[in-house]
């Protein structure tokens, strides 16, 4: 903070409930905090995906036969479905946001609900299609069964586990983003954030935006690559 | 850098009324208090607790290795007893001393107190990562009453998913939300450095102690969540069986030791760095100097951060990675020894005409230096391919990481310890029963760890229960060294507990010091400062006029 001048405890024009904590000077610098911290926050969750998209890279290119039928036995209608209902959710999210600047407060709690009823829609989907691996024996494990006479089941078998754990990463990100959506949609119901102060929500919104983005990529590589081959 | 608002504040009694005035020691009463704090002067003292337990259980392991090896049989424990033993020293003392120590305990008391700040920006985050930091830990304890682990510190796979029959995924989990501990004190500080500088600290008016917990930082908020998800896997492997590793499979453990060493190499840095800024201040304190190319030793640290990710594969030299691969990591770990050796320089210049006293704070700093020093250039020798593929997996690999580490790291740590001691508690300790501590801890140490390298150069592999007799005579004078390095230590606990009660009262600035967190009295009081500092020159201005003045008339420690 070395240009600004260091004012007064309490920043101009902050309302009354807008909650400035005590190590800060001025409601912007809490702001520029959270927002630095959020970022920081997503950038090791970048690096935490980012060592499966490194598994999934190197295995890929060991194995792409066996990494292609595996992929074919997924669901890509369900899984194009999930991408547009969480492509939606990001909508209504960024919805969200828009109705706390322009101080609509019902608003605000409507889009949470929609994007908390589609994360759910997402989960269902998912726990779908997971029903359907394990009716299939594709779970890594004792009983998997890969039936493919051009590429050795174990080769699969990995590929599955990736899926299984990239996926299910993925999916408890949802139900923590869902959760935090929750407590928040409860906060704006009492009239905590209005156009002077909805940090949390924008947080949340860059949170939840996050967890999107991963399943974009997650869905060509898991669903899409290599489709053509058949 | 002392401050104009200083000056006009009713701050700045004497000694004497120090303890009069409400501090945060005082300020309120209660476990409660306590344990709820979102002082991060209190959460430092927490996690000096957290921290200095782990560190006697980490030493408690190092005894038992050092005594059994004191003879060529296995006479106090079997190889799997061993094995338990040795992989619970590296457990206990890398993620849960060495990597928290200085951030965790100086960083958090210091970095606000330095930058002018009344608290880092996410008190309640802080506190959490406290708290988190004590369930990875009850975790790692659970497995250590329930026999331990047997895979070393590095967790290699396959044998870690799929042959030890000991609690890995109770460690794996500990070491997991331990790692997320060390990202919330690394969020927290890289935001505190940008957002809560007090006016006028512009950056290269920072003391270089918060450079180097910013080249830190970013290295925890880098490399910490990829040991993360590679730890996530292992247990993954081992409960689900989910195969990513498995070479049954197909799955390959090499990929296991690239994402593993690209944290881990890192974390090395996470450990020196720190400890580097501890050292810059205490040179430049008791040289009565500003610290000689101020510029160089703080983007040396952000150049040590960066080549630091660059380097990993020097642990895999002979695990069947190609020679094109060996060859880059090579040199790459070569150059990490540039912006190191810029440290050890600059530090060494600004100790040149400077009027140094040997307070028990510069001992360590003087051990650091050359310590670092033997530490460093060995490792220089152990990046080079042909050496490396001698001396690896010996005691020589073993006695160059405890140079760095310990000869590094726990130098540093303790050093900082005596120089803010009057600071965090504002007392004083015994002067004569210091040095000798500091001495002990020189003297203990060298007499361990050198002998090491020549017993790993003469080929003694390390993580054996036993060894050919040939070696026994320097296996002895090692744990003779590590016993004499054991009172060293314990000292220290001893005299630092004594002085709470019946150290004398320390003042305010005991050493004459310069540095934001000097001007404020010890112990600091909650918010750290009565009024916000005004910052209008640079760190370590030791020759300017009232500065000397006040220099020549405070008391130091005798």
């Amino acid at each position: 903070m070395a240009s600004q001048p260091l004012v007064e405890p309490h920043g101009h024009g902050a309302p009354h409930h807008a909650p400035l904590a005590h190590q800060f000077d001025t409601l912007e610098q809490q702001k520029e905090s959270s927002t630095l911290g959020m970022w920081l926050f997503l950038v090791t969750e970048i690096m935490f995906f980012g060592g499966l998209f490194l598994a999934y890279v190197v295995y890929r290119s060991q194995y792409p036969a066996a990494f292609s039928a595996a992929s074919h036995s997924l669901d890509v209608l369900l899984g194009g479905i999930n991408t547009a209902v969480l492509i939606g959710s990001s909508l209504t999210m960024a919805l969200a946001i828009w109705a706390a600047q322009v101080n609509w407060r019902k608003g605000i709690v409507i889009f949470l609900l929609a994007t908390i009823a589609l994360g759910s829609v997402f989960l269902g989907i998912k726990a779908v299609e997971y029903t359907d691996k394990f009716k299939h024996h594709h779970v890594p494990g004792a009983s998997f069964h890969f039936e493919d006479p051009r590429v050795q089941p174990e080769h699969a078998e990995i590929f599955f586990s990736l899926y299984f754990i990239m996926t299910g990463l993925h999916a408890t990100h949802m139900v923590i983003g869902i959760g935090v959506l929750a407590v928040l949609a409860i906060l704006s119901w009492k009239g905590k954030y209005s156009a002077e102060y909805y940090n949390p929500l924008e947080m949340a919104g860059l949170y939840w935006h996050f967890v999107d983005i991963v399943w974009i990529f997650l869905f060509p590589l898991l669903y899409l690559l290599g489709a053509h081959a058949r | 850098m002392s401050t104009s608002a200083v000056a006009e504040s009713p701050v700045v009694p004497g000694p004497e009324t120090a303890y009069e005035r409400p501090n945060y020691l005082n300020a309120v009463y209660g476990v409660r208090s306590w344990l709820l704090t979102r002082d991060h002067k209190r959460i430092a003292i927490l996690y000096l607790i957290s921290v200095t337990i782990f560190f006697a259980l980490g030493s408690l392991f190092a005894a038992l290795v050092r005594l059994e090896l004191l003879t060529p049989e296995g006479d106090l424990m079997g190889p799997d007893t061993y094995n338990r033993v040795f992989t619970m020293h590296g457990v206990v003392m890398v993620f849960f001393f060495l990597i928290p120590a200085i951030p965790a305990v100086l960083g958090n008391f210091l970095v606000p107190l330095m930058i002018g700040a009344k608290d880092l920006a996410m008190p309640k985050l802080n506190l959490a990562s406290w708290y988190v930091y004590n369930i990875g830990a009850a975790f790692t304890l659970w497995a250590i009453a329930n026999g331990g682990v047997d895979t070393g510190w590095t967790f290699y796979t396959p044998f870690s998913t799929n042959y030890s029959n000991t609690y890995v995924i109770s460690t794996a989990l500990g070491v997991f939300v331990a790692g997320f501990s060390s990202i919330f004190t690394g969020l927290n500080f890289i935001v505190t450095i940008h957002r809560m500088r007090a006016p006028g600290l512009t950056w290269f008016r920072l003391p270089l102690f918060i450079w180097s917990h910013y080249a830190t930082s970013l290295i925890i908020v880098l490399g910490t969540p990829v040991i993360a998800i590679t730890i996530l896997l292992v247990a993954a492997e081992r409960l689900l069986h989910l195969g990513v590793f498995d070479p049954r499979l197909g799955g390959d453990p090499i990929l296991f030791q690239h994402l593993f060493w690209f944290y881990s190499h890192p974390a090395v840095y996470i450990m020196i760095l720190p400890a580097m800024g501890v050292i810059s201040e205490l040179v430049a304190a008791f040289a009565r100097k500003r610290v000689f190319g101020y510029r160089f030793v703080a983007f040396a640290s952000v150049g040590i951060a960066v080549l630091g990710f660059l380097v990993w594969g020097h642990h895999m030299f002979v695990s069947g990675q190609s020679i094109y691969a060996a060859t880059i990591f090579s040199v790459l770990s070569m150059l990490v020894a540039v912006p190191s050796a810029i440290k050890v320089f600059n530090w060494t210049a600004t100790l040149y005409e400077g009027s140094i006293s040997y307070q028990t704070p510069m001992l360590y700093a003087l051990g650091f230096i050359g310590l670092f020093t033997i530490g460093g250039l060995t490792g220089v020798m152990i990046a080079t391919l042909g050496i490396d593929v001698h001396v690896h997996d010996t005691y020589f690999i073993v006695a160059h990481f405890h140079y760095i580490m310990v000869g590094g790291t726990i130098m540093a740590y303790m050093g900082g310890l005596h120089y803010w001691w009057p600071k965090i508690s504002g007392k004083l300790y015994p002067g004569f029963l210091s040095r000798l501590s500091a001495l002990l801890v020189f003297v203990g140490f060298n007499l361990t760890f050198a002998p090491q390298f020549i017993l790993g150069y003469l080929g003694m592999p390390r993580r054996y229960w036993s060894y050919p007799p040939e070696f026994q005579v320097l296996n002895v004078l090692s744990t003779a060294g590590a016993s004499i390095l054991g009172v060293g230590y314990v000292l220290p606990l001893f005299y630092f507990i004594w002085s709470m009660r019946y150290g004398k009262r320390s003042g305010d600035n005991p050493w004459g010091a310069v540095g934001l967190e000097w001007d404020t009295p010890s112990p600091p009081p909650t918010e750290n400062f009565y009024t916000t500092p005004v910052v209008t020159h640079g760190p370590y201005e030791y020759n300017r006029e009232e500065v000397h003045n006040r220099m020549t008339t405070e008391a130091t420690l005798g």
